[in-house]
């Protein structure tokens, strides 16, 4: 068990929130079509507000604290904000699109002692990218501070949302991520809008196209053990919980909101009119996402995946239960492994293994 | 031996849980759980108080252990530390280092 590992279950134990994700502003230089926030300002916390924030979030044990919006960088007091997180000594991660770095930032950024960047950049080709930022000269510019943030010798990281309007460049970044020295993400899943609206699901890559991206094993690593089929779950994965919203995280909206995950947008309470620790000891959404067990899961408790799908229970919810299947997670599941989920199979979705995709773990040995 | 001073190196990220101190490197992100008695020194690590003194002080009385014994453990903490620029050390006082301040304010 790695030493990480172990701070997280003793956070657990201790009920302690050892990461916080703030978005500090949801205002954006750019468009994204699949972004999930409303843009405009509709009375985000003033500086003192989330000073004071943070002084609670250090009093309650928080060590890793994300920043990010949003565009971080369009609040004037943004470096402000990340100084005073530092001095308070949390371990700081911004997420960005970069647009606004420049050397400057970049070296304020190094000088602070942020831990890392993460940049969100969706091809390496400025036609592609730019028409999904709906941004011109977007990709120069986030490539531009990547460079100054890499002379900085900070750790950057590209992190790439997968859709429909950049499936064919997914290799293309990772090969400028290569060529920059820095790492890469990729991910599949677009979320439903805050406000509830799905219309931005379309986006979303056909599933019959993951097969490819989940056998690459660039991205993947170990491809027969990424895709062989789930062990079958014992009672330790029924008794377990399912994700760490909640449980060890949480997230702050820029109106003072608390939320269990960014991607679960169930209101627990606002530190506008309460203290952190009494909503997060104390708040009834926190309790009932607590109590939850993967043995009561209505669906996914019977389902063979349970114990190694991606399900978010922030994506449930928005579904409509958060003990319900979230069914883009369903869909990867099998379309990593071939196996239908119980969700797709009580749905009549019980096709067959996609084309091309080998069970990988139930080929004879020999072969 | 020479008196050994410690301090703090203001690029990293700490916090206390459930007894145990965590602390991160920023420079390489080297991650360390300090036990109850490394988390005492850590605390102790002002720059200006000598390890000897330290050891003497908050170590020995609480956790009941020979001031050879801890000095000698200390010492490799401060050795294994100091390498990933957590601690500094030196054989003169150090001065405070001064806290990340926002742009523009010195």
């Amino acid at each position: 068990m790695s030493l990480l590992h172990e701070m997280n279950e003793r956070a657990l134990t201790h009920g302690v929130p050892l990461s916080v994700h703030i978005d500090v502003t949801y205002r954006c230089n750019e468009r994204c079509g699949h972004c999930y926030l409303d843009h405009d300002d509709h009375g985000e916390m003033t500086t003192a507000e989330i000073k004071g924030i943070l002084e609670q979030l250090a009093a309650a044990g928080t060590f890793f604290l994300t920043f990010s919006g949003g565009e971080v960088f369009l609040r004037r007091d943004f470096l402000e904000l990340v100084a005073y997180a530092r001095q308070l000594l949390f371990n700081v991660k911004v997420k960005t699109n970069a647009v606004m770095i420049r050397e400057r930032e970049a070296q304020e950024l190094r000088r602070l002692g942020v831990e890392q960047v993460q940049i969100s950049l969706y091809s390496h080709r400025a036609e592609v990218h730019d028409a999904i930022t709906r941004l011109p000269g977007s990709l120069a510019k986030s490539i531009r501070a990547i460079r100054f943030l890499k002379a900085q010798g900070i750790k950057v990281t590209i992190a790439n949302v997968l859709m429909k309007d950049n499936f064919a460049d997914y290799k293309g970044t990772q090969e400028l991520a290569y060529d920059l020295g820095v790492h890469y993400t990729l991910d599949p899943t677009v979320t439903p809008k805050m406000d509830g609206d799905r219309s931005v699901l379309g986006l979303r890559v056909a599933g019959e196209s993951l097969p490819s991206v989940f056998r690459d094993a660039s991205l993947v690593g170990d491809v027969a053990a990424y895709c062989a089929p789930p062990p079958a779950p014992g009672e330790d994965i029924l008794d377990g919980y399912p994700c760490s919203a909640g449980h060890t995280s949480c997230y702050i909206t820029p109106y003072a909101e608390v939320f269990p995950c960014v991607q679960f947008p169930i209101v627990c309470g606002n530190l506008r009119q309460q203290a952190f620790e009494d909503i997060w000891r104390n708040a009834p959404q926190f309790h009932e996402v607590r109590n939850i067990r993967a043995r009561d899961l209505t669906t996914c408790s019977g389902c063979g995946h349970v114990g190694t799908c991606s399900r978010c229970p922030g994506l449930a919810y928005m579904e409509g239960d958060m003990r319900g299947p979230s069914t883009a997670d369903c869909e990867k599941s099998f379309y990593r492994t071939g196996i239908p989920s119980e969700n797709m199979k009580r749905k009549g979705q019980a096709v067959p293994p996609p084309a091309g995709l080998v069970q990988i773990g139930l080929l004879p040995l020999g072969l | 031996m020479r008196t050994m001073y410690i301090a703090r190196s203001s690029a990293i990220a700490s916090r206390v849980l459930a007894g145990e101190t965590m602390v991160m490197s920023v420079a390489d992100s080297t991650f360390f759980t300090l036990n109850e008695v490394a988390s005492a020194i850590w605390r102790a690590a002002d720059g200006k108080t000598p390890l000897e003194e330290i050891v003497e002080r908050d170590v020995c009385p609480v956790f009941e252990v020979s001031v050879e014994d801890a000095l000698m453990d200390a010492r490799e903490f401060v050795r294994e530390l100091s390498e990933h620029g957590i601690l500094k050390v030196s054989d003169q006082p150090i001065l405070p280092e001064a806290a990340p301040a926002p742009p523009g304010v010195s």
